[in-house]
This record gives structure tokens, sequence and C-alpha cells, in this order.
């Protein structure tokens, strides 16, 4: 039974967005009896809404609100209205996401210690370590019910993989499987198994696929102490003459302005928003914006070093059928420096139907040979590269001067450069992806630059002293106690594995220290 | 394995059935969406659109994207939202007017045939490569990449099924089945 909370109940902890982490932060304090509101600025899409089409689930469900670009980046040249590609939705982007649940390694959370000095990037330790996190991805695993873990086996490969993984093994490859996956190779959590339908980005039709929106949010909304308001977009927070958060001020779906009192805030509302918001609930107290004594609030915007390759076959492949990320190569995903960069990179199979195909394969690409590559398209195999981009103050998340929100607000712009070890590794990536699949007999391969951003990361990092970042390592804000930041804008470095589990990993354990610091009187 | 036979012909009435369908699923990568029209809406007569203007794009089309094993239908569907939409947009209406006006004055000078009328596609796709800066060009374009790969004809055309989840997904339907490695 979901809970309504009053508009003035200040004893009500508000999270701000329904995704991997604060629908998972939102579940865990109600599983404690802590009433929590969930405020989400996009609508309740169920399982029934999805349907198998992708510029259909697009439009309903991507986050489409006026945004900027700049920098060198070339996402800013093929997608200049586009930075990022995530949901507006109950469940954020776990409707969308792949599925892939990839534990960091223990040398990612020491980048600066492990990399040393790289010039132009300011790179950091985590504040805490993987051994710390190691009981909480176990538990965020069981929750998700990722495969390769627990005793859960792998799901079958697709035919998308089984062309990966012949070219791995005659590369001499030896780190590829089907993935650590949140999608049910058998029944489990009362969800069926995987019935390979494709379209994992178009939000599973079978529910096989973890997301918060049909795991999390109800679980929570059963125990009587979590209440989602969907279509409610959070505009500002409010804070006290003493520098506490007393509440967030939100359009509701009417678009009128509400105040909800809150005793503790969480913003979870991706690495765009959450900086977003922050910065425009700056105040005459915090002249530039909340949390950011340290200046580093919006600063330090990662978002993966990406790339796909795709390759045409003689025979057909018709890598459409069945997951989109069918299987994973990691033989490149360690620290190797001998290879021209810091980092490692993922080779994820990876496919697109022919709509998305068209728009992404090559973009602004047309004439004979485009059209020849879509002639082919059910003789190609396709993976995404996902490898560490290096963290640089002068990428970041700004308010726009002029251009505005539906709402009047200030729309973000997202700047980014590419740093030289983030070209370095996209080189060596496009070349062992081709390798992959000429290993296989390819006909020919293709270098498709990056899709906007899905894996957007750092824009609030941790950082063990307040002067280096935004907050601590329970993803605490430095400067204002019961101010938290709960979703991937903790990041302090990326790593190279998709970054949802460490995201539940993190408001697991997140949860669990909110819990703890108001039973001792200290929230 | 199982395998989509790509030549198959489908019937009238079908195509037309489908293309009710395809117009509700419209989308754009950045913004505006992109309406795919009904089959034959303006096809043989717009009633905005001058018909040299009308001409010009579908060739122009074509040449885009071309795809031999697709007649003209593909294209004239996915170009045909212009003619209602000039109707209510002028500017709209001047830029594709204006800009196949001036590649067809280029297409005079240069072959002396309108741009439609030149028989070597090399010649017009180098014309297409003089003008692919233009606002119409790039319309054209961006256009065009959803409103002719969205057709779930063209789906079928180029090998792939689309929608799964109603035949309960490809976990019986071969998604597994390559066997050529």
């Amino acid at each position: 039974m979901a809970a309504p909370f009053a508009l003035d109940d200040d004893s009500v902890v508000v999270i701000v967005g329904s995704g991997a982490g604060g629908g998972t932060l939102g579940n865990e304090l109600a599983q404690q009896g802590i009433d929590t509101v969930i405020l989400e600025a996009g609508g309740r899409h169920e399982i029934a809404d999805f349907v198998n089409n992708e510029w259909e689930m697009f439009g309903k469900i991507s986050w489409l609100d006026a945004r900027t670009t700049s920098g060198s980046w070339r996402v800013a040249h093929d997608f200049p209205g586009l930075p990022a590609w995530i949901v507006k939705a109950v469940g954020g982007s776990t409707v969308h996401w792949a599925g892939a649940s990839l534990r960091f390694q223990a040398h990612e959370f020491r980048a600066r210690s492990e990399y040393g000095a790289v010039h132009g990037a300011n790179l950091l330790d985590w504040p805490l370590t993987l051994e710390e996190l190691e009981p909480y991805y176990d538990r965020a695993e069981d929750k998700m019910g990722v495969t390769g873990t627990h005793g859960i086996p792998r799901l079958p490969g697709n035919n998308n993989y089984k062309v990966m993984a012949a070219g791995a093994e005659r590369l001499g490859y030896t780190k590829y499987h089907t993935g650590n996956m949140a999608i049910n190779s058998q029944p489990r959590d009362g969800r069926g198994s995987c019935l390979q339908i494709g379209f994992c980005f178009q939000g599973c039709r079978s529910g096989a696929k973890w997301s918060t929106l049909y795991t999390e949010i109800p679980n929570g909304e059963d125990t009587g102490h979590l209440e989602v308001r969907s279509q409610c977009q959070v505009l500002q927070i409010d804070h006290d003459d003493t520098g506490r958060v007393t509440g967030v001020v939100y359009a509701d779906a009417d678009g009128v302005q509400q105040r909800q009192k809150a005793r503790v805030v969480c913003v979870a509302g991706n690495s765009i928003e959450s900086p977003r918001l922050l910065l425009n609930s700056a105040s005459a107290m915090f002249p530039d914006g909340l949390a950011n004594s340290s200046g580093q609030v919006g600063r330090n915007y990662m978002r993966h070093m990406t790339g796909s390759v795709y390759a045409v076959f003689d025979k057909p492949v018709n890598m459409y059928r069945g997951t989109t990320m069918a299987g994973i190569i990691q033989d490149e995903a360690h620290l190797d420096p001998a290879r021209g960069f810091v980092g490692g990179y993922e080779m994820e199979t990876l496919s697109l139907g022919v709509p998305f195909m068209a728009a992404f394969l090559d973009p602004g690409g047309w004439g004979r040979d485009f059209a020849w590559a879509m002639d082919h398209y059910d003789h190609m195999a396709g993976m995404w590269l996902v490898g560490e981009d290096m963290p640089q103050e002068t990428n970041r998340i700004t308010l726009h001067p002029e251009v505005k929100d539906q709402h009047g607000l200030p729309a973000p712009d997202v700047h980014f450069d590419d740093h030289q070890n983030d070209i370095r590794m996209r080189a060596h990536a496009f070349a062992q992806g081709s390798a992959v699949y000429e290993a296989a007999g390819a006909l020919k391969t293709y270098h498709t630059p990056p899709y906007p951003s899905t894996h957007n990361l750092g824009t609030c990092r941790m950082s063990e002293r307040p002067e280096d970042g935004v907050v601590n390592k329970w993803g605490q804000t430095h400067d204002i106690p019961n101010l938290f930041v709960s979703d991937g804008s903790q990041f302090t470095t990326g790593g190279a594995e998709n970054p949802t589990l460490t995201i539940v990993t993190l408001a697991i354990r997140q949860a669990e220290h909110i819990g703890r610091e108001m039973a001792a009187g200290n929230l | 394995m199982r395998t989509i036979d790509k030549r198959l012909r489908v019937s009238r009435r079908r195509f037309l059935a489908s293309g009710t369908a395809t117009a509700a699923g419209v989308g754009a990568v950045a913004g505006g969406a992109v309406v795919i029209a009904p089959a034959g809406s303006w096809a043989e007569s717009p009633a905005n659109l001058s018909p040299e203007a009308a001409s010009t794009l579908l060739k122009m089309a074509r040449d885009i994207f071309p795809h031999d094993a697709l007649d003209d239908s593909y294209y004239q569907r996915a170009i045909g939202g212009y003619d209602a939409e000039a109707a209510e947009d002028a500017d709209l209406k001047a830029m594709i007017e204006d800009g196949t006006a001036a590649l067809n004055t280029r297409a005079q000078a240069r072959h002396g045939a309108a741009y439609a009328d030149i028989e070597n596609e090399d010649d017009r796709v180098g014309l297409l490569h003089e003008i692919e800066t233009t606002p119409l060009f790039r319309k054209l374009r961006a256009d065009l990449v959803v409103s002719l790969y969205n057709q779930t004809e063209v789906w079928q055309r180029l090998g792939y099924e689309g929608p799964s989840a109603d035949q309960g997904g490809y976990i019986n339907r071969g998604f597994d089945d390559l066997d050529w490695l």
C-alpha cells in the first residue's frame, strides 16, 4: 500500500529521481521503516506500455528536455541537442539499460595512485576500496539476480555473441562469456526468465531484466513507507539559515509548483540533472550553488570512452534476435600502460534495429556505401566498446546563460573534450574490435562514433577531502550534512565497467548509513 | 538457420495497412518530429509543392539512400509528409522550392538537364556533394534516415524482423541458430 505523505511533513526523506540510485535507495529506506517520498520527473509507464519499436519508445521515455552541448566531442557535432540518451520515467534509465552488471576492479578505486599524474586529468582516489564495497556488491547482485554470480547460471549466447566469441577465440582472447547480466536466466524474484525478445533498450516486455520500476519501487510501496510521485520535476532545494536543507520545490503534473518539506534530501537525477539542480538552487548563503564550496559541482563529467564496431559477413547473423548485450570480452579491461593509455575497456555485443542502425551507424552518412551497409543489416554483428575515461575539470555541466527549459530554468550545457588518453584508448579498441570480427571472417568493419552518453558520471564526485570533491564516502555532501547525492554523479573515476551495479551498490550502502545516522539522532 | 526472404513481395492491401500503422511511429534524434505519410498521399500530384520540386525531392531521396531493391513507393512515403507540412509552414515550402530550384539550375548548367533527368548517378551524386551543407540537403537527409528506415516494409526488405514480444520472443525462433562459423 503506497503511503501518501503531506507536503508539510518534515519527517520524510525526499529522493529526487527513481532510477538505479534513487529507486534502490527509496526501497532500502522504506524496508527500514523510514518514510520516503520519491519525486520523479517522468511518467509511470508499466511493462504493458512498452512496445518493440525503437523510435516510438524513444519518444515515450527519453529525457528530451532542452539541453545544449559544447566542446570538441563528436556527440556535440552529431547530436547537438541530445548529449545524453537517458530515460525520463519512473525507473529512470533502468527501464532502458542493457543489464550489464560488472564490479569495479580493485585498482580502479585508486586511479590517482595507480595511474600516476596524467597530464590534464583530474584523477583522484576514491575514499573507499573494493574490499569495503564487496559485501554491498554481493547484496546488489543478489537483489538484481546477476547471472554468473551467486550460483545463477549465465544466459545462453545468441547469434551476435557466437560471432564475437568465435573471433575472440581465434584472436587468442580467453576472458569472454555471456556476461554478468541483471537478466533472469531462470525464474527468480517473481519474474520469469529471458525470452530473447531483443529490444532491451525499449523496456523489457517480459520483466526478466531488472528495473527499479517493477522491483524496488513496488517493493518499497508495499511497506507503506514509500510514496512515488511521478511527473513531479524538482526545480530547487530549499535550505534554512543554518545551512541545512529543509525541502524541495517541484512542478507537479499540471505544472503547479509545490513545496515538499524534508528532513533529508537525496539527489539522484543522473549526472547532468543532479549538478544542475544543485547549481539552480544557488542562494544568498550559497551563491555558487548548494554543496559547492569546492567548486567541483558539475565538473569532472565523465561519459566513458565509447565507440562501436559493426561488421558485415557473407552469411546471415540476425544479431537483433535475443538480448541486446549478449556477451562480453574482458581481455582488455585490465591496466597495462604499455598499450599507450591508462585504464581498460570492455567489449560487449550490441545490436540495434534497422531504425537506430540507420541513425547511429555513421551519423550524417549517406550514399551507396551507407546503403550497402544497410542492405547487409541481417549479415551484421556488432559490439560496443566501453572504457575508463579521464576526469577533467573543464568537462562539466553548467547552466546555459540563455536557453531555458519548460519550467523557465536555465538548461544544462554539457561540455566535453576527449582526453588524449581517451583518444588513444578508442583507437586501440576500434582496432581490436575489428580484429575480432576479421578473425571471424568479416568482409568489412565499421567504426561507429559514440552515441549520446548513456553512462553519465562524476559531476558530484566523492573525495576524502572537502576541497577535492562534493560528497564523502557515503554520498553525503561535505558542506550540508542532510543533503546526499545518490547516483552516478558520486563516481570519483569511471572505471571500465557499466556503472549501474556500482550505483545500486552505493545506494544500498548509503541507505544503511542514513538509517544509522537517523537512529543516532544525527539526521 | 532461419533466414528472411528479403525479396518477398507484399500485397497492396498489406502495404497500405502497414503505412498507416507506421505513421504513428514517428521520431527524431534531436527534437522535431518526422512525419511518415500514408502511402500514395502525394506521389503523383502534390497539392502544395510544385511538381518539379516533388520530382526533384524524390530523386534526391533515392540518391541519398540508394537501395536498388526498394521501388519509388518507399521513398515517396518517406518524403510524403512535406507536401502537407508545406501548406502550414511557409519557411519549409520556400526551403524546398528554392533549394530544389537551385539544384536544378546547377544541374542545367553542369549537365544540361534537370536534376531528376540526369541519367548518370555519379553526376547526380556529384551535385549532391556540392550542396550537402545546405539547409535543404541537411533536412532531407536527417528526416529520411528516420522516415525511410522506420517503415516496417523496409525492415523486411533489409532482413529485420522487428517486434518479437507478441510472438514469444526469439527464444524458439532462431536467436542462436547461426551454424556457419
